[in-house]
């Protein structure tokens, strides 16, 4: 009697620890096949759009027809100019958090800014690139102000990679060199920086991938809905690929089903490009590491 | 001569340190000058326009109406997010547990990067696959005359932040000492025991923070919402209606806008009220995770 309760209770068990079991992987499956049916489809619909006309081409007939080159290109100038800025003050706000502040209240509070700016909407950096860049500093809609923006956007990708690099560089290379006489500038920019590159490199490459998909901060800042001239300076309006996007599937009637998949399939392209560099960089980094 | 040249050299490297010092502080400095410049925006429609009106306003027709009421727009982002929460925390937490406890190595090591893929893909590309394909198959789902709606906002939101949700809730079942699973298992329990009974409930606050943080993806998201809710700034009560939420509404109408005028002024009214409810949401789930790695 009591046997057969037991064995019962234990049958009733192992279900019980089955069913949980394939909840969780059907759960999990769905997950997977949500994102990949996403980028399959997107991939089959946009790669028969992509062309060398397509790629480099500027739009005609009402951005109806033709290609989008302006839009490829300002996205390139974009990148650039968030970088120019971005990477340097990036690199010294994470030297400072690494090498020089000491463990107090003020270290604690640029952690927690950091943190913070980068839960920050990216329409708000929009609204205030717009109110900073654009109207106080008076730089206007273009590729300055979009730059800034973004710049500030992923401020906190490239210090937090940074500091994570310039932590694993170990602390007798900077003794070795401080011993040696070097002062402790000549012991981050001769030692310390050189050996943290390939973790600096992967960082700004992850940023500039973010940076490059954005468009809730460039809307105001430098998008232009047409601008089939290519820019002559840092203070002309460019199209981006992003804006591209947004306008040809929402703010343009009858725009050819095709150029839209492929704009949104060259869109994704650009930022797996940074996203799968960076990761590669990373790994290589790593295995060199451990060896 | 070699005491100036000492000299010049204590004085370099004290510029030196004071400079790094500044591109220290950059991120404070940022976000205060964040904040300063949405409250010296949005000073001008609170002070003209009457604030218990715009709290409990249930209109917002800036242009026409000279309306500005909040509801509506509170209403649409609560709607979604509430929606994509719901979705998400299952699938994340379910996923996380899989990932982290339940996966054999090779299974996890292909399923992660697979995650962190729906990361990459830029918030405007997942706005237009919403509109062609999500939209289409609610619209036909539910009967609609329109698939643009709250549900297609959730579903989407839902999907975007689970990357957050994910990797911070498997971060946090990771943490939890192998010592707790192997006293667990010489006690007789079982494996799916272990897992539910000692290693959730010891990740359950790492798993609070993730959720939080992916509300906070959820909440400040801009470009999807706009694309696929149907931005109509009506007050509903149901997910099976276009809605309007805070993001979309100063994405949508700053363009129109006349710069100082009231209307200006009340996006960035919007845009502050956005920026506390993220830093409060980050807030919380900062402390959660510390107490995480304290632990």
């Amino acid at each position: 009697m009591l046997k057969a309760g037991i064995e019962i209770n234990k049958r009733e068990k192992i279900i019980r620890e089955k069913f949980f079991y394939f909840l969780l992987l059907f759960l999990t499956v769905v997950v997977v096949a949500f994102v990949l049916g996403m980028v399959i489809y997107l991939i089959i619909k946009g790669s028969g759009a992509i062309s060398w006309e397509f790629l480099s081409q500027k739009p005609r007939s009402g951005m109806r027809e033709g290609g989008i080159f302006p839009a490829i290109l300002g996205t390139i100038y974009l990148i650039i100019g968030t970088l120019v800025v971005s990477l340097p003050i990036g690199i010294l706000s994470a030297v400072y958090l690494n090498e020089y502040a000491s463990r107090n209240k003020l270290t604690r509070i640029i952690r927690f800014s950091i943190i913070n700016m980068s839960g920050v909407p990216s329409i708000v950096y929009g609204l205030f690139g717009l109110g900073f860049f654009v109207i106080l500093l008076k730089f206007g809609k273009s590729i300055l102000a979009g730059s800034l923006t973004l710049a500030f956007l992923i401020l906190p990708v490239i210090i937090t990679t940074t500091e994570e690099a310039l932590k694993a560089v170990p602390g007798t290379y900077r003794y070795a060199s401080l011993a040696l006489g070097a002062t402790k500038w000549q012991t981050i920019t001769k030692v310390v920086l050189p050996q943290a590159l390939p973790g600096i490199i992967t960082g700004s490459v992850l940023g500039i991938g973010r940076a490059a998909g954005e468009t809730a901060p460039i809307i105001f800042t430098v998008a232009a809905f047409s601008q089939p001239n290519l820019p002559n300076s840092i203070f002309s309006q460019v199209m981006a690929l992003p804006y591209h996007l947004y306008v040809l599937a929402t703010q343009l009637t009858n725009t050819p089903e095709d150029m839209q998949w492929g704009t949104a399939l060259v869109l994704l392209m650009v930022v797996s490009l940074f996203a799968i560099a960076g990761t590669a960089i990373r790994t290589r980094f790593r295995l060199r590491r451990k060896e | 001569m070699a005491q100036l040249r000492i000299r010049l050299k204590k004085v370099k490297s004290f510029l030196i340190e004071k400079f790094i010092f500044l591109n220290g502080i950059i991120s404070i400095l940022i976000l205060g000058l964040i904040l300063a410049f949405l409250i010296a925006n949005s000073i001008r429609f609170f002070s003209s326009y009457p604030f218990f009106e715009f709290l409990t306003g249930q209109k917002w027709s800036p242009t026409v109406l000279e309306k500005f009421g909040f509801v509506p727009l509170l209403a649409g982002s609560l709607l979604v997010t509430f929606g994509a929460i719901v979705i998400a925390m299952p699938l994340g937490i379910g996923s996380a547990i899989y990932i982290g406890e339940l996966a054999p190595k090779a299974v996890r090591e292909i399923l992660k990067p697979l995650i962190e893929v729906m990361a990459i893909i830029p918030s405007v590309v997942i706005g237009f696959i919403g509109i062609k394909l999500l939209a289409p198959i609610i619209k036909n789902l539910f009967n609609l005359s329109i698939g643009l709606t709250a549900l297609t906002g959730s579903v989407m939101l839902a999907f975007m932040s689970l990357p957050t949700i994910i990797s911070i809730s498997e971060d946090a079942i990771n943490s939890v000492p192998s010592r707790y699973k192997h006293a667990s298992i010489a006690l007789g329990a079982t494996k799916w025991e272990t897992t539910y009974k000692i290693v959730v409930p010891s990740a359950s606050s790492g798993m609070f923070a993730a959720v939080l943080l992916g509300l906070g993806r959820i909440v400040g998201e801009t470009m999807t919402v706009l694309m696929i809710t149907g931005n109509s700034p009506r007050i509903v009560l149901s997910w099976l209606q276009p809605v309007r939420t805070i993001t979309a509404t100063i994405a949508a109408e700053m363009g129109e806008t006349v710069q100082g005028g009231l209307h200006y002024s009340s996006l960035f009214a919007l845009g502050l009220i956005l920026f506390l409810i993220t830093f409060l949401i980050n807030f919380i789930s900062d402390r959660f995770i510390n107490r995480i790695r304290k632990s």
